[in-house]
């Protein structure tokens, strides 16, 4: 059995005291402990920011590559093991910003990953300037007068892409964040998991008193999260009341890597690595004859 | 010296099918029992435009085009005019009597005029005005006494998926083409005829040569986004991926194709990204991510014209010190060149040992000329038989197993490379990380730490060094004049030197780099001390190597051949520019 303490890292976290980070890596933690996943039996590949150095203060499986793209590492990494479990993790300047088009191509991949995105809507490693999903209006370094750019809708856009799963978790709610990203995990398929991620350093105005007052959760209304029209109506909701928990659900939907010919005897990584035998030898010269 | 050489060129619009029929006769050729070399020549653009196919014909092996045509197929007006010029006494053209053709260009010259019902008799016997290009290259077999039967061979194959009904429509246009020509034959000086007793021979472009290498060498995956001439091997790794058990994806930009292929290699899979120059531009910074995250990947770049879209379907070596210096930071890289077509087989299979012996990305730059220009070659030439598959340090499950101490990815050693494991042991659970590193890993930025991790990776040089081939020499020594060259120039100055020496006898040699990173500072330092005269021959504005040269060795040559209209060297240009 899988505990929480096989994840420790002796890494200590460089974030901010208050930071949503800590949550988000407690409920990974929790979430793979309670699947019983082990450190060495997930990758998890990451970005560049505050929160893509999770994988440094957890002992995991870790890839922390360049920003904007993670994605298509996992997505590399995913083919070429799909017995493998793979998870990319990073924030929304990363995911929405300058990885958006990996983020709408995996969606519509249905590649088989879980996409946890540390929406804290604020750039906080290059020092506060506006994302991708900050409010219009919002004066940073880079918008002194007010950014003026409408934020990206990330739920609504993977929804559109095609996505099998969408859900959006808050770290002020720890167990029910848990019980999301336990069910992005067993979820075949593409799983989005936009995190509501509290920045107390760079977007106060947008941290956990702003969350504590709007935030809902789906599973405790009637919301039926296989209609895609409702889905749509649920991802778009915001200012006055925001919705936790899986908004976007729906199962049977093939994978990508299940799709492809070459991938139809199992995953690569373990096949043996060995030279062309004389008849494959023999048919590759018969094509050029 | 050669019985047979004669170069044959069909000319016609984009759309016309001018490639696949050139591709074809060189098939038949090289079943015929002669050596085919042959070159597209197109524009980008999918219809219309002015493309042309040349095929060389010997009863020897042929390394490279060459200027003077002997036989034009014109399947459209422009044809005529644009190739007269290249055209040798005696040749012939033979075109399409449906053409609007202003009489005063059928004039003059040594040059026969044959005028045949191309596109009607096309349409008659074939049902499309399309087969004429199998019509024409009959015309050009029955002209040249080449076998029919040969010919007959490939259009059953070539056209077997289509149908009985088309193998048999383009076979009654080749053999009426053919009794047009034989008719003809009397008149016309040049010949080409089949070798009955000839060896089974294979015929192929760079791309194929270096994608069976690849494939040979346990390439299992491959990334990227299309970009002439880079594409096609993305095309030969799809074709043959469900076999062979190679993933094979195409990605929304090549940023997300390096990465990707990152990702596969971190796996343990043999990763490749097929690309151009502009392709390449976009993957820089993940090349650097390969770079300090020591993944082993194989980065193909298949150069054209630049910079941004330059000429996308023509030629040139303007990437070579791009590539060598391209993201920020310092870290090993190899940059191979091969130049034949037997190289880039060999380039295909050892990228991969070389990526994962040294866990460094491997840079092959190829070019439009290598990736395609089709050539007949002798069953031995692609040597499956050497292939090995070599995975350096690369942990076991049982060495896992017995591993006793925390893992350290990135363990300080001698030789720079540390003990590789594949994610999935629970003996080995560490992050790669794009950040500077301890041995485990972790981010540090420590002084001491950050100068042990840069010293690692640049140690590895030493090992990389003893790896590279030396420029290869042809040519006698102590010739009058050494000619230095890389990559694809390899043909066409080999031939010139041939030629050049065949005039006055020992007076030209070549010094060939089929591998210029690490660069062979002693091998080039040996060579170029003896050398007389030294001049750099290179399809580049700037002399790239030659400045490379300099920079390692402090040598200069003293005059360089440069060539930079976007076609590649014959030997008939560097001999005309080799004078001075």
């Amino acid at each position: 059995m899988v505990s929480r303490a096989d994840f420790d890292s002796p890494e200590r976290p460089t974030w901010c005291t208050g930071c949503g980070n800590y949550g988000i890596l407690n409920a990974v933690k929790m979430a793979l402990t309670e699947l019983d996943i082990a450190p060495h039996e997930i990758l998890i590949c990451t970005g560049i920011g505050c929160g893509s150095k999770l994988p440094h203060y957890l002992k995991v499986n870790g890839f922390h590559g360049l920003h904007g793209r993670p994605l298509p590492v996992a997505t590399g990494a995913r083919l070429a093991n799909h017995g493998f479990r793979v998870m990319a993790v990073h924030g929304d300047g990363d995911g929405y910003g300058m990885g958006l088009s990996h983020f709408a191509h995996a969606a519509r991949r249905n590649i088989g990953l879980v996409d946890l995105v540390q929406n804290n809507r604020v750039y906080g490693l290059t020092k506060g300037q506006y994302s991708p999903t900050s409010t219009p209006g919002m004066r940073t370094p880079t918008s002194p007068e007010g950014a003026i750019d409408l934020p990206v809708p990330p739920l609504a856009l993977a929804i559109t892409m095609g996505a099998t799963f969408v859900a959006r978790a808050y770290p002020g709610e720890l167990r029910h964040f848990v019980s999301v990203l336990v069910q992005a995990l067993q979820h075949d398929g593409y799983a989005l998991v936009d995190v509501l991620q509290p920045c107390v350093t760079f977007n106060r105005a947008s941290a956990y008193d702003f969350y504590n007052e709007r935030v809902y959760k789906l599973d405790e209304t009637d919301h039926d999260a296989s209609d895609r029209t409702a889905a749509w109506e649920k991802a778009l909701e915001w200012d006055e009341r925001i919705p936790i928990g899986v908004v976007y659900r729906v199962e049977g939907q093939p994978t990508y890597e299940q799709q492809v010919p070459a991938l139809q005897d199992g995953p690569l990584a373990p096949r043996p690595l060995t030279r062309l035998s004389a008849d494959q030898v023999a048919a590759l010269r018969a094509e050029v004859m | 010296m050669a019985k047979t050489d004669l170069t044959i060129r069909i000319g016609g619009a984009a759309g016309d099918g001018i490639e696949s029929s050139g591709a074809g006769f060189c098939r038949a050729i090289t079943r015929g029992g002669l050596y085919a070399f042959g070159l597209p020549d197109y524009y980008s653009r999918i219809r219309g435009g002015h493309n042309f196919y040349s095929v060389r014909i010997s009863d020897q092996p042929l390394r490279s085009h060459t200027d003077p045509v002997h036989l034009l197929l014109a399947l459209t007006e422009e044809t005529i005019p644009r190739h007269r010029d290249s055209m040798v006494e005696g040749g012939a053209i033979v075109y399409d009597t449906a053409l609007k053709i202003d009489a005063d260009a059928l004039t003059g010259d040594a040059i026969r005029y044959i005028g045949l019902a191309m596109s009607e008799v096309a349409e008659e016997k074939a049902g499309t005005s399309l087969a004429r290009n199998t019509l024409g290259l009959g015309v050009a077999a029955g002209l040249t006494g080449f076998d029919l039967s040969a010919l007959e061979s490939v259009i059953r194959d070539n056209f077997a998926r289509k149908g009985q009904k088309v193998v048999d429509g383009n076979l009654a246009a080749v053999g009426w083409g053919y009794e047009q020509g034989r008719e003809r034959a009397n008149d016309y000086p040049y010949r080409a005829p089949a070798n009955p007793n000839a060896p089974a021979r294979m015929v192929m472009d760079g791309t194929e040569a270096f994608s069976m290498g690849a494939l040979a060498g346990g390439c299992r995956f491959a990334s990227g986004y299309p970009m002439t001439p880079g594409s096609p091997v993305l095309h030969w790794m799809a074709a043959h991926g469900h076999e062979y058990g190679v993933v094979v994806k195409h990605t929304e930009d090549e940023i997300a194709g390096i990465n990707m292929a990152i990702g596969a290699a971190h796996m343990g899979v043999r990763a490749i990204v097929p690309t151009s120059g502009g392709g390449f531009s976009l993957m820089v910074e993940g090349l650097g991510l390969a770079g300090i995250t020591e993944t082993p990947v194989v980065i193909y770049n298949a150069q054209r014209p630049g910079p941004a879209t330059g000429l996308p379907t023509r030629d040139e070596q303007g990437d070579m010190l791009f590539m060598l210096h391209a993201s920020q930071g310092e870290f090993p890289r190899f940059l191979l060149a091969p130049g034949t077509h037997q190289q880039a087989f060999v380039t295909g299979w050892r990228a991969f040992n070389l990526a994962e012996t040294y866990q460094v990305p491997v840079l092959v730059l190829s070019d439009h000329y290598l990736a395609v220009a089709v050539r007949t070659l002798d069953a031995g030439d692609l040597d499956f038989d050497a292939v090995t598959i070599e995975r350096g340090a690369l942990l076991s499950e049982g060495e896992l197993d017995a591993l006793e101490e925390p893992y350290r990815r990135f363990q300080i050693t001698p030789s720079g490379v540390s003990p590789r494991a594949i994610p999935g042991h629970p003996n080995a659970v560490w992050v790669s990380s794009s950040n500077e590193h301890d041995e485990r890993g972790a981010i540090t930025e420590e002084k001491a730490m950050r100068v042990a991790q840069v010293d690692k990776r640049m140690h590895k040089m030493e090992g990389m060094a003893a790896e590279i081939a030396p420029p290869a020499r042809y040519g006698p020594e102590g010739a009058e004049t050494t000619y230095v060259c890389w990559g694809s120039t390899y043909g066409p100055l080999r031939e010139a030197v041939d030629r050049i020496n065949a005039e006055q006898p020992g007076s030209a040699s070549m010094l060939h780099y089929s591998a210029l990173w690490p660069f062979p500072v002693e091998a080039t330092e040996a060579a170029l001390k003896k050398a007389r005269r030294v001049v750099d021959v290179e399809v580049n504005a700037t002399g790239q190597l030659a400045r490379l040269i300099r920079t390692e060795t402090g040598f200069v040559p003293d005059d360089q051949i440069l060539r930079y209209d976007g076609r590649p060297f014959t030997p008939e240009y560097i001999i005309a520019h080799a004078a001075g």
